[in-house]
């Protein structure tokens, strides 16, 4: 029968369907990182567990590193004290830990792919709801609890329920100036942040298939902003040429023998989804949000819009609400809104890919007056590569802030953070209030825009930057 | 995990849509490596404001939180479980749930009660006009009542779900009985680990 990706996937690790009981199914890969690791750990030690396959674990600090230089230390004790126990559960459990300032080290979801561990077929969970990432590999990806990260690092299984299926296909081409970012949010605009739910999303059509790895990766992480926990993409020779020569993969012979297991990893022709969305790539354009979800998505050539807009009274209180939360006015062009603080990285946009993109809009220009806007490369290895490139002299030149990799701003559990009242024109997946600091206030955009918005101080794209 | 039957309680009505993790638990408070103390987080940032119904003294001592669609979207912090039930909830009733939210939920004994809007609506008003009054969330009989009103509404939950709250088990304890199962599915299975790919020191080789 035919099957779709995600149902490939599925039968390939069922463990055990015991009757009346969730599936339990087999985890390839357990990526680990500080925040939601802690209690899983403490309850193994508790319970006198181990870890199943510590060689199916990798561990990494990015949720709460400061992003100034490696030198100077960690000064927030919390967050010292939760970086440490990371370094020491993996030691005492034997897993491989990359902590603050390793030359791995990175954000999991940027790490995981560059390093060539996350593989097409894999099933992979790691305690973070943006594991949908790695669904950009063919690969089965989700986030999950920290009672879930105790149950897999013990039996390196889970019980699951099985979703339904939805294909989100993007037909056509994407105008020009129109990234993975602008299609991923306009996708979770047609969605709503609840649409996704209970479904596996898989992306398809021409202008996915002419994404790079990166640009898949932007789509596949925000999956959970539509309420969906996981994004596939099938896999093809954009995939495996990523893969080839990354440390995770074998060389040679026996890589060429893997990729010919992994080309299997697509929907079958005629196998037929639960839902589809339809979108026509060639009718978007750049976005942002102006609100405090991700669904709550405008052109950027549009204007702030207005409750009176919205049918529905729940929504005209939501959207009341978030205006109010945002400082945001209906009606006015998104184009004039002054923003503070520009943020480019996390795990949506902080690959080499996304660093191109941003520096060569920054060539030759400077940051505005009063605005602050630091890059924070995904990884070391995101970080290293940009500095061979000269990336980071162009940024610096421009006025932006080089700092080290981690997750940084994206939720500003280390010292970069928005303060009350401050806008942010942000490369990250969450607006959520008080995500980037409490009172702070965050627009979602893409690499480009982000960095022409911090050239003009206010929402912009790059054709607007004077050459 | 303790064994849920039966849940009696006042209920508070938060009366908001799309409460995200982050407004259940702010990042900050994410650092802890501990599993308690986390109910003073709850709603951290808007606790401030006196108005906020939690701040309201006639809900002091509620068990049972009623909310809008969407509660818990967005990240997978367990954290915001672990904050409410430190906070004292027991049971949260919406009309829909973020996924992981509820699973990570049921892992801790959080009961999940999703009814239709209507119905949140209605049990809304009613602990609205008396803060006081009963309400009971019985697991076993897959019911919420307001006995003084009489008001009474069935529920669903899967029998999984259902069950490992009535007996209390530990997901960990269940799954390790299918040891062999594992075993096998390893032996079987071809899919690469780590193992060669880094040395001692997380260096690739
Ligand atoms: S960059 Fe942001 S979204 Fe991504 S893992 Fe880090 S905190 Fe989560």
């Amino acid at each position: 029968m035919a099957r779709t990706l995600y149902e490939k996937l599925w039968d390939e690790h069922v463990v055990a369907s015991p009757e009346g009981e969730p599936t339990l199914l087999y985890i390839d890969l357990h990526l680990v990182h500080e925040v939601t690791s802690p209690q899983a750990f403490d309850g193994l030690r508790l319970n006198g567990r181990t870890v199943r396959r510590p060689d199916r674990t990798l561990a990494t600090a990015d949720h709460n590193v400061p992003t100034d230089p490696i030198s100077t230390p960690v000064t927030d004790p919390i967050s010292k004290r939760q970086l440490e126990a990371l370094e020491e559960n993996c030691h005492e459990f034997g897993i491989t830990v990359f902590p603050r300032g390793h030359e791995n080290q990175g954000i999991v979801h940027v790490i995981g792919p560059e390093l060539g561990v996350t593989q097409p077929g894999m099933t992979i969970v790691c305690g973070d709801s943006h594991t949908s990432t790695h669904g950009a590999f063919g690969s089965l990806a989700f986030g999950i609890g920290t009672s879930e990260v105790e149950h897999v690092l013990a039996t390196q299984t889970l019980p699951q329920q099985r979703a339904k299926t939805m294909a989100i296909t993007v037909n056509g081409r994407t105008p020009t100036g129109v990234s993975a970012k602008d299609i991923v949010l306009a996708i979770v605009a047609k969605l709503g942040t609840g649409g996704g739910a209970g479904y596996v999303l898989e992306y398809r059509g021409e202008a996915i298939e002419q994404l790079s790895m990166e640009g898949r990766m932007t789509v596949c992480n925000m999956s959970i902003e539509a309420g969906a926990r996981a994004g596939l993409v099938a896999v093809d020779e954009t995939t495996i040429d990523y893969l080839r020569g990354r440390p995770g993969v074998p060389s040679g012979e026996e890589f060429e023998e893997l990729a010919n297991r992994w080309r299997d990893y697509v929907s079958d022709a005629d196998a037929t989804f639960d839902a589809e969305l339809v979108l026509d790539a060639s009718e978007l354009v750049p976005y942002l949000t102006w609100g405090t979800n991700p669904a709550q998505v405008v052109a950027l050539s549009g204007v702030v819009p207005s409750p009176d807009e919205f049918d529905d009274h729940d929504q005209r209180e939501a959207v009341t609400r978030s205006l109010a939360y945002m400082g945001l006015t209906p009606g006015t062009p998104m184009r004039d809104i002054p923003i503070d603080i520009v943020f480019l990285g996390s795990c949506t946009n902080s690959r080499i890919e996304d660093l191109r993109a941003g520096a060569q809009v920054a060539r030759g220009h400077h940051v505005a007056a009063n605005v602050r806007a630091l890059v924070v490369p995904g990884s070391h290895r995101v970080k290293r590569q940009a500095e061979e490139e000269g990336l980071d002299q162009i940024f610096l030149e421009a006025g932006f802030e080089w700092r080290e990799p981690g997750c940084s701003m994206c939720l500003g559990m280390n010292p970069d953070q928005l303060t009350a009242g401050q806008r942010s024109a942000s490369t990250s997946n969450r607006n959520f209030e008080g995500r980037q600091g409490r009172g702070g206030r965050t627009h979602l955009v893409s690499p480009v825009v982000a960095v022409a918005s911090a050239l003009l101080g206010r929402f912009a794209s790059p054709d607007e930057v004077s050459a | 995990m303790k064994a849920v039957m039966i849940l009696e309680g006042r209920a508070v009505p938060l009366e908001r849509s799309d409460v995200d993790t982050d407004q259940i638990i702010p990042s900050d408070w994410l650092k802890r490596v501990e599993r308690t103390g986390f109910g003073r987080g709850l709603f951290s940032e808007w606790r401030d404001d006196p108005d906020f119904v939690l701040n309201n003294q006639n809900y002091v001592g509620a068990t049972i939180l009623v909310a809008g669609p969407r509660f818990g979207t967005g990240s997978s912090r367990e954290h915001a479980v672990w904050a409410l039930m430190d906070f004292g909830f027991e049971a949260i009733i919406a009309p829909s749930f973020g996924d992981i939210f509820r699973n990570n939920a049921s892992k801790q004994g959080l009961v999940i009660v999703q009814l239709p809007p209507s119905d949140v609506e209605e049990l809304t008003q009613i602990v609205k006009e008396s803060p006081s009054r009963l309400v009971i969330v019985d697991v076993e009989h897959l019911r919420v009542e307001v006995p003084e009103t009489g008001w009474q509404r069935p529920f669903a939950l899967d029998t999984m779900t259902r069950d490992r709250l009535m007996n209390g088990w530990d997901d960990i304890g269940l799954t390790m009985l299918r040891e062999a199962s594992i075993t096998a599915y390893e032996h079987s299975s071809r899919t690469p680990s780590l193992v060669g790919v880094f040395d001692a020191h997380g260096h690739a080789r």
